[in-house]
């Protein structure tokens, strides 16, 4: 045959190359899975579980009420929440958030310094970028492979696979909000003779607050968009009844499924939105009859 | 130092050019190449040429010059907002440019503050707290510092808006907030980078008048950026006169409108003897 290409194929080196790193560290891993799941998956989710539904829905309430300080808004969302429990869905409910807490919080430990860093130095936005395009544009189920041969089947993969997803946002808008701080204002810190954990603590992360806020609530969609995945590699919650949905055919299964995730979407979202807004914002969201200042 | 007093700055032959072949340009530049040939040749901006000045303690000192002449540049040198390409800077006798990072945290601690064109405030931060920001950094937390703040609110005028957030208050009142912030540090120098330039005529000159009544009882060293004569002229007891980047003239205001040094400054004079005096 003949034909402009040659002929390539990393194939086998790749997989050789993985296969001797999880013969080889495979073992480490599994320790980390088994600290994720033992000391904080697990836990969480037997304790949202186990908690009265009424308590969880007033725990919502009253973050919700905090946040965005609209009676209406606070009820609209707890109704939602409760709908998702007329459906027979709360425990899975339940399992999706304890999921999500775990993928968020591993998300903010990493994306957050990661943002700071990048924002200090332009030559690392420079690598970093194009890694942070490939973990949003790679799909999902190409890292899937090898996060499952190192972690196993289960909550943990999907936890990483879930983070790897939802890192981008809140690294790219953290080093974004970061950069965008006013320089007058970043000069005065330091002309009053600010060292740099004072000018990141007091200046910085204040005033890029909006922005980081933005990138934890896109992460978190992102985070949400992944459930159905993640019960496609053995991670309980209310991905299960969409998956089931699309296995057997049942339509209204599925739907209701894929309802409830939206709806927790919702809640969610409202919430991290409200928080980006800050504290005077909100306040004079409240009072907003007085006129109160842009 | 010829005033015993503390506070006076020496500024020894500084350069600086923007760019990454700031070496060459260096040499370059001192050995008589001309601003425009560096630029096209290495592609580097001069920002400073070779300037030199003694600013006396305890008086107000302006560096006048249009935008791009790099008197903002200049007094950023002082405390080190920029680094120079070369030359020595010297605060009471003391190398600026030889200080450690900690050396030059305790610089701005405690001798100089600085005053901004956009007032650069903490947008998050009330009144009384970005009045005691500085005293925050210097880690001063105490009723001390609390009436502190609050004596150098009501000095600048704002006694009633300890309270309020900088976009609650007019440009005028944000300066004074800013004004305050610096004077509570009580530093020996106070550096106002086109500190009233984006204020009214009426409000700048209302400023002026603070200014010139805090100078009364302070005597601080006040380092006075402009690019205003009427101002210079009104606050100055001397004024430095940068053209692109080099010193064109230095002196008190009588020298600068009778005895100008070149056609640039003489401009300047005309075309102020032309337009309405403001005092």
């Amino acid at each position: 045959m003949n034909s402009i290409f040659f002929d390539l194929s990393f194939v086998d080196q790749v997989n050789s190359a993985v296969m001797s790193f999880v013969a080889s560290h495979g073992d480490a891993f599994h320790d980390v899975t088994k600290i994720l799941l033992v000391h904080f998956l697990v836990p969480l989710e037997k304790f949202l579980v186990g908690l009265h539904p009424i308590a969880v829905l007033l725990a919502i309430s009253a973050l919700a009420w905090h946040a965005l300080r609209r009676w209406s808004m606070v009820l609209a969302l707890v109704a939602g929440l409760y709908l998702i429990g007329c459906f027979g869905l709360w425990d899975k409910l339940m399992q999706t958030l304890a999921l999500m807490m775990v993928a968020t919080t591993l998300t903010v430990i990493i994306g957050l310094p990661m943002g700071i860093w990048m924002s200090t130095s332009p030559r690392l936005r420079k690598v970093l970028e194009p890694v942070l395009d490939v973990m949003q544009t790679l799909p999902t189920f190409v890292y899937l492979i090898p996060v499952l041969m190192l972690f196993g089947l289960g909550k943990v993969p999907a936890v990483l696979a879930t983070v790897i997803y939802a890192l981008p946002p809140l690294v790219r808008l953290t080093d974004l909000g970061i950069r965008q701080v006013d320089v007058e204002v970043v000069e005065a810190s330091k002309s009053f003779g600010s060292t740099p954990w004072q000018l990141l603590k007091d200046v910085k992360l204040p005033l890029a607050r909006p922005s980081i806020m933005a990138g934890l609530n896109q992460s978190v969609m992102m985070a949400l968009a992944m459930v159905v995945i993640a019960s496609m590699i053995g991670s309980r919650g209310l991905g299960e009844d969409v998956l089931s949905g699309i296995n057997n055919m049942d339509m209204g299964r599925g739907l209701q499924g894929g309802f409830s995730i939206v709806i927790l979407a919702v809640v969610i979202d409202r919430i991290t939105q409200a928080y980006g807004k800050g504290r005077r914002e909100r306040q004079a969201l409240r009072n907003n009859k007085k006129g109160a200042p842009a | 130092m010829s005033d015993g007093s503390s506070g006076s700055i020496e500024v020894k032959n500084i350069y600086k050019i923007f760019g990454s072949r700031s070496d060459n340009a260096l040499s370059m530049l001192k050995a008589g190449s001309s601003k425009q040939e560096i630029l096209t040749k290495l592609g580097c901006n001069v920002g400073l040429n070779n300037v030199s000045m003694h600013i006396p303690a305890g008086k107000i000192f302006v560096i006048m010059g249009l935008s791009g002449s790099g008197k903002s540049t200049l007094v950023r040198h002082f405390n080190r907002l920029i680094e120079p390409t070369s030359g020595e800077i010297l605060v009471d006798g003391q190398n600026v440019l030889k200080l450690e990072p900690s050396g030059l945290r305790n610089l701005r601690r405690q001798t100089m503050s600085m005053v901004f064109q956009s007032f650069g405030l903490l947008p998050h931060k009330t009144v009384q707290d970005n009045v005691g920001y500085g005293l925050m950094i210097r880690g001063e937390k105490n009723q001390n510092a609390a009436e502190n703040i609050q004596y150098w609110i009501e000095r600048v005028g704002l006694k009633g808006y300890e309270n309020s957030y900088p976009d609650e208050l007019s440009g005028g009142m944000r300066q004074r907030v800013g004004l305050a912030r610096a004077l509570a540090m009580d530093p020996q120098i106070l550096l106002m980078d086109e500190a009233f330039s984006a204020l009214d005529p009426l409000i700048r000159y209302d400023m002026q008048t603070l200014l010139l009544e805090l100078q009364n009882t302070l005597h601080k060293t006040i380092v006075f950026i402009t690019h205003d004569l009427d101002e210079a002229l009104r606050i100055g007891a001397n004024i430095a006169i940068l053209k692109d980047g080099e010193l064109v003239q230095i002196g008190t205001p009588d020298q600068i409108l009778n005895e100008p040094a070149d056609d640039y400054v003489r401009r300047f004079v005309e075309k102020r003897s032309r337009s309405p005096h403001t005092h």
